[in-house]
């Protein structure tokens, strides 16, 4: 079933904020079906690299970009219109962004807007989500309450499950746990590992730990430049291809 | 120092309740003790000078007022919204800068100017166009008081709009909305009451307004039937009559009733524009 071709090929990716450069080269692969971890300290790109794969970068007026990104084989600069390409990709944000409107309309919101009118499909949109993000127990009888009314953690979840409400092909997630308690951030690890099952998953985590349980590979960025990307197993072992690589994850620098 | 600043700051209180009290007081002996409520609030006959039959009903000049008013909207609100949306969301660097620029400069074009171009461009422009006997009506009224009233209207809802944060726009656009879905369905909601409180003040600017009307409008005191029927508004009406009258007459007074009326119409819509911002902020 695992297609040989990766799922994400960045090539040469080079991106300037107003002449300050933010990726330099990068050149990397997302694997289908894996999930992958990118790891580095604040200003080496990692948000970045993910405003590359839906092109979210074009809505930062002052940055400038290089090279190619490809997602499933087709480069992503050919899409002639970027809601497309956004539609396939679940993108969830470091603080979680309740849109001003209800739990019911944040999760169809992206359905709805790419044209889904059906009630029936919406209502199981919701429930199919809310499940899949571990939050339908919590806010079943809630549904008609404005997002933001939610607690923090469950506003997080709730960004989970709108970002999976079109069926997402890729899920990309920027320091989901940043606003959430430890238990959350478990409850939503758990929830990943089985989205797993027929999603790319792009993991950016400040968190070294959180790369080293939930990946299979990690990615570690180094002021914009790729130092270095590979299983698990070796990234957290003695035996890094890079020096830098023990040395930041073992907490000696960063 | 410290007094002098509390001193300005409570000054527009004061003037605000002065003019009042003068433009009250002045009215007063007429309102409650000459002035029939009913005729003066229903009645479309506003004959002042009359010799044998004085007659001060307000109908037709409020009518002339809302008429005016409200074609001025029909043309401010898209006009203003949009091209607020548009810097706001659609533009950036030079050119919204300098729209931004051009549109305040706009408001500070004065309203005499404004009656000019009433009179000498937009008159036999509708005289061409439409075949009306007479260029200067409602509709050339509400044309030049609807421009007047989108610098303020623009101004306000881009203040609005940028009041939203960037992570509404960030999130509904990663979701696959495209950039005018993201204006329709995430801006306009979230911006709702400032979106309101710009047009209530448009509305605010356009009733107030009088130079430019009083040139645009073409002076006749009824009701319209038409947009391109004349018609005088409240405020056209006190610039144009009230050096004609004796101070202390029958007359002089009754143009400060009017005066009462036009404050209490503006300040009714400023003070709903004022509570529907407040309450967007306290929420």
């Amino acid at each position: 079933m695992v297609s040989a071709s990766p799922m994400i090929e960045v090539e040469n990716l080079s991106v300037n904020y107003a002449g300050k450069p933010a990726l330099d080269q990068l050149t990397l692969d997302v694997r289908r079906n894996e999930i992958l971890a990118v790891i580095g300290p604040a200003n080496s790109g990692k948000t970045t690299l993910l405003n590359c794969i839906n092109r979210m970068i074009e809505t930062i007026p002052s940055a400038s970009v290089s090279g190619t990104v490809k997602v499933d084989g087709h480069n992503v600069a050919e899409y002639r219109d970027p809601s497309l390409l956004r539609r396939r990709i679940g993108m969830v944000f470091p603080l979680p962004v309740g849109l001003p409107m209800t739990v019911y309309e944040n999760v169809t919101f992206a359905p709805r807007m790419a044209g889904e009118k059906d009630r029936t499909v919406l209502d199981e949109t919701v429930q199919r989500c809310l499940k899949q993000s571990a939050l339908w127990d919590e806010v079943k009888d809630r549904l008609d309450d404005l997002g933001t009314r939610l607690s923090g953690g469950q506003q997080q979840r709730l960004t989970i499950a709108r970002a999976l409400s079109l069926n997402p092909e890729i899920l990309c997630l920027d320091e989901f746990s940043i606003a959430v308690d430890p238990v959350t951030t478990m409850k939503i690890e758990e929830v990943l590992k089985e989205l797993n099952e027929n999603m790319t998953i792009v993991v950016v985590t400040n968190l070294v730990l959180q790369a080293k349980r939930l990946a299979h590979r990690t990615a570690l960025l180094l002021r914009g430049k790729l130092v270095e990307v590979g299983d698990n197993e070796v990234i957290f072992s003695r035996q890094t291809a890079d020096a830098r690589t023990f040395q930041y994850v073992q907490g000696l620098f960063g | 120092m410290e007094f002098a600043i509390k001193a300005s700051g409570f000054s527009a209180i004061f003037f605000v309740f002065a003019i009042f009290f003068f433009v009250f007081s002045t009215a007063s002996e007429f309102i409650f003790e000459k002035m029939d409520f009913v005729e003066f609030l229903t009645s479309p006959e506003w004959y002042p000078t009359s010799l044998s039959n004085k007659r001060y009903g307000t109908l037709a000049l409020l009518a002339g007022t809302v008429s005016v008013t409200g074609l001025a909207m029909l043309i401010a609100v898209p006009l203003g919204l949009g091209s607020a949306l548009f810097i706001s969301e659609f533009t950036s660097g030079v050119v919204k800068e300098g729209l931004k620029i051009t549109i305040e400069l706009l408001a500070a074009i004065p309203s005499v100017v404004w009656g000019f171009i009433g009179l000498a461009v937009m008159n036999p422009l509708i005289i061409e166009v439409f075949d009306a006997p007479i260029g200067l009506n409602v509709l050339n009224g509400g044309i030049i008081l609807g421009l007047m009233s989108v610098p303020i209207m623009t101004t306000i809802a881009e203040d609005a709009l940028k009041a939203v944060p960037d992570s509404y726009r960030e999130a509904s656009l990663a979701l696959g909305a495209t950039r005018w879905q993201t204006a329709h369905k995430v801006l306009f909601p979230a911006a709702r009451s400032g979106l309101l409180a710009a047009v209530l003040l448009g509305v605010g600017r356009a009733i107030g307004e009088t130079m430019a009307v009083l040139m645009a409008t073409g002076h006749a005191v009824q009701i319209p039937g038409s947009p391109l029927d004349s018609v005088r508004t409240l405020t056209a009406t006190i610039a144009a009559e009230l050096g004609e009258t004796a101070a202390g007459s029958d007359h002089y007074q009754a143009l400060f009733a009017v005066g009462v009326l036009l404050f209490l119409l503006t300040f009714g819509v400023n003070l709903a524009a004022d509570l529907i911002v407040r309450g967007r902020s306290a929420r």
